[in-house]
């Protein structure tokens, strides 16, 4: 079964069909009365003709080489790979959250205007903000979000020198990426030796020129940033806000809250945190939660509360505009919704303290292995920088290409870019510890492997649907759509 | 215990044990005391599937959905026909509960499903390139403004006031991130103003955006568009389209159009209050290096079989950082497989056949609502599946009369069109009958 390798395409027959609508029952018009000819097309579609059948085995093909949370172990760290819960897509396919439209009258949608204020609510009680824009569609849409309110800020306030943004060399890829979208230029401070924020580095980046600093804490090495109170005092001296990337905050629910941290805007990723599911690449959802300050800032429109009617509230006087169309991921909200009122106050914490146990188990399990910092406590994730022992040809590639033999996926690997050989592992609240003790088991195979068959990493995966891809042939002469 | 959380309290103790630590508080002594919440988080205590379940049926139910009102609301959100293999295949828990295909021999089925997304898109619109999909339409415009601002090195983007008002008020929002100068083209008779347009495209013109069928549901004289942006030379045309209307209509491809981009929630995507939906985006060749966002490619395995990859990632975050096209990560993800699936349901005849029902029945319905005079045309131009009229009635008050019969009504222009008071958008797919039809134009006429 593993073997089926045709595209949709090649199934097409003329005069197939997987479609059926009802007859026309208005009074027919030839389309030319109603369209100009110019206007109209006059080739046929180049879709395919296939049969209901033929799409949901070809999909159902598709989807047996695929590797999902359901299917195994998923510890991609910094992306929180967790289980989704099931109840929590039957609540966002009910017909009442399902199928609204976006524009009808408030009276008709007053439970999915309730549903939007309580989770906006609850997400600032769990982060220690002031208000929340349920907007932005994903954790980097959350970030250019952000941004967008710090830059408004400081416009506010005439202070438009204010051009620079402090990231530090661990921070994901997006921060960077999204302060320059936000239009600032980015500075770029080491970490310590550690891999924290270095405080003299920031100091000597801080000026009368820096809108803020990005930080995620736990950070990507999945250490907790324990200066951060200093570090969110000298931002503040300098007359730079402070943002906080939540792709880690599984570590922290009901243990620390970013706003206590001193943080003044954040994102959560709903689809890390929350338990939403990843879908393959998407759709997340990317709350932006701010303090007071910021308030007044936010796209239009927020969920606002009158009496016990719910509305959406354009009315904020310095609104930067806004960042998508409509509110944001609503069919995500509705998870997440049910995924707090799941786990309740108790839960959440019990989700961190046990995301944070299995980090630090798994990473003492394999501490003999795998190149880790002694003595470190981690939060959610940690960082081995490949193997231990040094062999030289024996990659974090290889490791993680037989970790698909095994039925395994592997943790993120070469980043942070400040760890050599980096595998970035999160193994998350969701996994007992027979399947930590299994992974670890052979992982510790696979490192005793390196040393006595090394060709067999080199050439793995052997039993997966294909073996290594040749991706410079992809990037080299591009095929980006069937061309028949 | 919890049913998302497996470890039991022997297995706590015994990990604890093996790491060395007295207490699970031990792990978590890294954290100053002086920031540690003190208290439990003020939110419900945890509860069962059972109560969840309970406490969310009944919100849903404070809902009125389109199953209950028939539906004449679009304006960029609509009810089309949800084929119920889309809702079976994206439910397969081995796509949706994965991510982005990053190892991608574990995740050929993805990459896959991307790659025939990506053709479909490119066949439909008559384009070579398209990534794998942008948040929703309004982000795909932002976004390709930002693209034509980096190819032609230009800050100017000049748009039409005809095209969606929420993907303008987007627009600006991110075009003054990076100081993009935005000038709106206003509208006559329902279609952009030409003679406005030819003044105001220079050399210093980014890109001319403009949508068809248009906010009003017209169509939109592309080819003469497409001259006036292209009469310079480096100039980008970028259009916006409802996929559904190219059943029937010209493929913007092949009227010269340099980058299309558009909500894709008509391909069987749910209204779901507004998301999440899909925004495409797709490009001629030459600019494909230019483009935000994955894009998946063809391929060989070591075993010379054909496989898919992600590609081109010399333009993503995660290995450009600063120097990236777009900080995009998360895309739309399943909902590009709604959109294939979709597709390849209707496939070549199903989709003008929906097209062209759409088109019939949203003319029937003009003409039986404009029949007695009591509600007027605003414009005389073509029209796809959408249309206005006005009237002497406020909008909300015939919209409050049509709830009542259970008719969800059409948009005000007035939030965004203030000079077209009264004017109501009504929106007709393939799934309205001519008996619904004929009830909302009966109920209209009844309205005092």
């Amino acid at each position: 079964m593993r073997e089926y390798n045709k595209l949709i395409f090649e199934l097409s027959r003329p005069g197939r069909r997987a479609y059926s609508l009802p007859e026309n029952d208005v009074q027919e018009v030839r389309i030319e009365e109603l369209i100009p000819a110019e206007y109209l097309n006059d080739d046929e579609l180049n879709l395919p003709e296939v049969s209901e059948v033929d799409i949901v085995r070809h999909y159902t093909n598709l989807a047996n080489k695929n590797f999902g949370v359901d299917t195994g172990f998923y510890p991609l760290g910094s992306c929180t790979m967790k289980y989704n819960p099931k109840v929590n897509e039957d609540m966002a396919n009910l017909d009442g959250f399902k199928n609204i439209h976006p524009r009808q009258p408030e009276e008709t949608v007053q439970g999915a205007l309730k549903l939007m204020y309580e989770l906006d609510e609850a997400l600032c009680e769990i982060s220690g903000m002031d208000k929340v824009t349920l907007q932005p569609a994903a954790g980097a849409h959350g970030e250019l979000t952000g941004l967008t309110l710090i830059r408004a800020y400081h416009e506010d306030r005439g202070d438009t020198k204010r051009t620079k943004i402090i990231v530090p060399d661990s921070a994901h890829g997006t921060n960077p990426a999204s302060a320059m979208m936000a239009g600032f230029d980015v500075i770029e401070i080491k970490s310590t030796e550690e891999g924290l924020v270095d405080l003299e580095s920031l100091k000597a980046a801080l000026s009368d020129e820096v809108a803020g600093l990005m930080l995620t804490n736990p950070n990507t090495l999945g250490l907790f940033e324990k200066e951060i109170k200093e570090i969110a005092d000298l931002v503040h001296e300098a007359g730079g806000l402070l943002y906080y990337d939540g792709a880690n905050a599984n570590a922290i629910l009901g243990q620390v809250r970013p706003g206590d941290m001193g943080f003044d805007v954040m994102h959560f990723n709903l689809h890390k945190t929350f338990s939403t599911p990843h879908g393959g690449g998407g759709p997340g959802s990317g709350p932006v939660a701010v303090k007071k300050i910021l308030i007044d800032f936010l796209p239009t429109p927020v969920i606002g509360k009158d009496g016990q009617r719910y509305y959406l509230n354009y009315d904020i006087p310095k609104t930067v505009g806004r960042m998508k169309d409509f509110y944001g991921h609503f069919g995500i909200m509705v998870r997440a919704y049910a995924y707090i009122l799941s786990m309740g106050s108790d839960g959440l914490n019990k989700v961190s303290e046990m995301a944070v146990l299995n980090a630090n188990y798994l990473a003492h399990r394999l501490k003999d292995h795998y190149s880790l910092p002694d003595d470190a406590i981690y939060k959610h994730e940690f960082v081995m920088a490949g193997l231990k022992s040094e062999l030289s040809e024996i990659t974090t590639l290889d490791v993680a290409k037989r970790l698909l033999d095994y039925g395994y996926h592997p943790p993120t690997v070469y980043f942070p870019l400040i760890v050599h050989e980096a595998m970035m592992t999160e193994p998350t609240e969701s996994e007992s510890k027979e399947t930590l003790d299994e992974f670890a088991d052979v992982l510790i195979e696979i490192a005793q492997e390196a040393k006595e068959k090394p060709e067999n990493l080199k050439e793995a995966p052997h039993d997966t649907p294909v073996r290594r891809l040749d991706e410079t042939l992809a990037a080299r002469k591009p095929v980006l759509k069937y061309e028949g | 215990m919890y049913p998302y959380i497996p470890n039991t309290q022997e297995d706590e103790k015994r990990m604890l044990e093996a790491i060395g630590a007295n207490s699970i508080d031990d792990l978590f002594s890294d954290i100053p005391e002086n920031i540690r919440l003190k208290r439990e988080l003020n939110l419900n205590s945890s509860m069962s599937e059972t109560e969840v379940s309970k406490d969310m049926i009944k919100l849903s139910q404070e809902n009125k959905s389109i199953n209950e009102l028939t539906c004449f609301l679009g304006a960029g959100a609509y009810d089309h026909y949800i084929p119920s293999i889309v809702g079976h295949i994206i439910s397969k828990s081995e796509f949706y509960t994965s991510y982005t295909p990053y190892q991608p021999e574990v995740s050929q089925g993805t990459l896959q499903y991307v790659f025939e997304y990506q053709t479909l898109m490119c066949n439909l619109t008559g384009m070579d390139v398209s990534n794998a999909s942008l948040y929703d339409g309004g982000t795909a415009i932002a976004e390709a403004a930002f693209m034509a601002s980096n190819i032609t090195r230009r800050d100017q983007i000049v748009i039409s006031k005809t095209v969606n008002p929420q993907a303008r008020e987007v627009l600006k929002t991110y075009g003054h991130l990076q100081g993009l100068e935005i000038v709106e083209i206003k509208d006559e008779d329902g279609v952009t103003n030409l003679d406005e347009l030819r003044n105001n495209v220079t050399d210093k013109t980014a890109a001319v955006i403009v949508q068809s069928p248009n906010f009003f549901g017209i169509i939109e004289d592309l080819k003469s568009i497409e001259e006036i942006a292209h009469s310079q030379k480096k100039t980008l045309f970028v259009t916006s389209v409802d996929p559904i209307s190219l059943g029937i209509l010209r493929a913007p491809g092949s009227l010269g159009a340099d980058v299309v981009v558009g909500e894709g929630q008509s391909l069987g995507i749910p209204l779901s209050f507004g998301g999440p939906y899909l925004g495409f985006i797709a490009v001629n060749k030459r600019h494909m290096r230019k483009l935000p966002g994955r894009i998946v490619g063809q391929t060989l395995d070591k075993d010379d079989k054909r496989s898919y990859v992600l590609t081109l990632q010399a333009r993503e975050q995660h290995i450009r950082r600063e120097k990236a096209t777009s900080n995009i990560c998360s895309n739309q993800g399943i909902n590009t497989l709604a959109a294939a699936v979709y597709l390849t349901t209707l496939g070549k005849k199903g989709l003008r056949e929906v097209a062209l029902q759409a088109t019939q029945k949203a003319h029937y319905a003009f003409k039986e609502i404009t029949k007695s005079g009591k509600y007027k045309p605003l414009f005389d131009k073509p029209f796809f599946k959408e249309f206005v009229v006005t009237s002497d009635v406020p909008v909300d008050d015939i919209n409050k009369k049509l709830i009542d019969e259970r008719i969800l009504g059409g948009y005000s222009l007035e939030r965004f069109y203030p000079q077209y008071k009264n004017a109501i958008l009504y929106a007709v797919t393939e799934k309205r009958t001519k008996g619904e039809i004929d009830k909302l134009s009966s109920v209209l006429e009844g309205i005092k």
